[in-house]
């Protein structure tokens, strides 16, 4: 009989074993993780002020809970230490456990840049539900953030942070928010609509030093203008952990290499979710994992299945103005052709030589994303 | 009137608007949609939306 077991219980993880034991009852199944194993979804979280959520209304079933409900163990607060891959064995805080099947489902880590400044080890990040809250305790006194990074969270945690009346400093190396991602209208409206609701921006800029000063921190740019603040969140994007891979043995680029079966280079150890790179793609978002941890369980469960990856627009959550994204998923060399009117933006990304292979979407236009995908090709058909 | 909400991702499916790009009437109560139909913004299955009341 089988005996899976998948470290890592965040999104990955549980998806994957919730798809699994939809099609397979029998096989034993351990999952592993180094926290509490508390089931929760990480796009919640740029959110969860203005839905007046907490890091503990945001946990949606704890450990005992999902074991029950998935008939599978759940080993919390736990390290993997080692993979054997010859000989099919782990090695943990609870000693050498066998396996007949692996799976990495470890995620990434924020990319962390070593600043200047006495005042630059507070600096927070945020990729968990554990982050979060060490972050929204930070906020009960400090109400003034500044956020290194207007990427994806970055812009989200801004409109979220201003949906609550706290001060935020945005900082970018970049000209524009979302960077490649918006053609310059949208960026610019976006950055508009954050400004009005209290955000100052700080473009074409960048973090030189951070200092204590007093309770507060005061953040040096590089344009030697000084911001006095709270709390500094370090929002500049995520690599995937690919050491527990590397140290056994196992081929690793920007994340941990596997084929479109979410194989390793190694027999039956397996990654799906922000840690793994598919292929070419390292795609360390909600979709492509979903459609990972779908083909995995049937793969898992005797129905050799590949991954299929269509185009995959990811919706940016900035209420204050709604914006989709899809971009050309391997580094393309192309223009915008944008189309502005009142109900928003409407931008096709083309190659040089005129082919669609990316869109934004701002505004009432969010809605045509189902279709406008339709005329991307598929990442991985 | 009811709406859902995906746990994973927030997209709230209003029974009033449907899904008419995706061939969701308006109207479509959510027991009548499809059982393998999948949430827009993220894929997840339909198992894992929750009923708001709104």
């Amino acid at each position: 009989m089988n005996k899976i077991i998948i470290i890592g219980t965040g999104l990955a993880g549980y998806t994957l074993a919730r798809e699994l034991r939809k099609r397979d009852q029998e096989s034993e199944l351990i999952l592993i993780t180094h926290d509490d194993g508390s089931s929760y979804s990480k796009p919640m979280l740029s959110n969860a002020l203005d839905k007046g959520k907490t890091a503990d209304t945001l946990v949606m079933a704890d450990a005992t809970k999902m074991a029950i409900d998935l008939n599978a163990e759940i080993w919390t607060q736990t390290t993997v230490s080692a993979i054997d891959a010859d000989k099919h064995q782990i090695q943990c805080d609870r000693g050498a456990v066998d396996y007949t099947h692996l799976v990495m489902a470890i995620g990434a880590s924020p990319i962390k840049i070593p600043f200047a400044g006495d005042g630059a080890d507070q600096i927070l990040t945020v990729n968990s539900l554990q982050d979060y809250g060490v972050f929204r305790q930070a906020l009960v006194a400090g109400r003034r953030v500044l956020i290194i990074g207007a990427g994806l969270i970055g812009c989200e945690f801004a409109n979220d942070l201003s949906s609550q009346a706290i001060t935020v400093d945005l900082v970018d190396l970049a000209p524009q928010a979302l960077g490649r991602l918006l053609p310059a209208a949208a960026a610019q409206e976006l950055q508009q609509r954050l400004a009005d609701a209290g955000v100052n921006w700080h473009l074409d800029n960048a973090v030189a030093a951070v200092h204590q000063a007093g309770k507060a921190l005061s953040v040096e740019l590089k344009d030697g203008s000084r911001v006095e603040t709270d709390i500094v969140l370090s929002a500049i994007g995520l690599r995937a952990n690919t050491t527990m891979a590397k140290d056994a043995g196992l081929d690793t680029e920007r994340g941990i290499k596997v084929d479109r079966y979410l194989q390793t280079s190694a027999q039956d150890i397996y990654a799906l979710g922000d840690c793994a790179q598919v292929e070419d793609l390292h795609l360390p978002f909600v979709m492509p994992l979903m459609n990972a941890a779908r083909a995995l369980a049937a793969t898992l469960s005797g129905d050799k299945t590949t991954v299929n990856y269509p185009a995959m627009p990811v919706v940016v959550k900035t209420p204050l103005y709604p914006i989709v994204v899809c971009p050309s998923p391997r580094p393309v060399d192309g223009s915008w052709e944008e189309d502005v009117s009142d109900q928003g933006v409407r931008a096709w990304y083309k190659d040089e030589q005129g082919k669609r292979i990316g869109f934004a979407l701002t505004g009432e236009l969010v809605k045509e994303r189902m279709a406008m995908s339709k005329e991307i090709p598929d990442w991985l058909g | 009137m009811k709406q859902w909400q995906c746990l994973v991702c927030g997209f709230i499916y209003d029974q009033q608007q449907g899904l008419p790009e995706e061939g969701i009437a308006p109207g479509t109560a959510w027991d009548d949609i499809p059982d393998d139909w999948l949430c827009p913004d993220c894929n997840v299955g339909k198992s894992d939306f929750d009923m708001v009341e709104i």
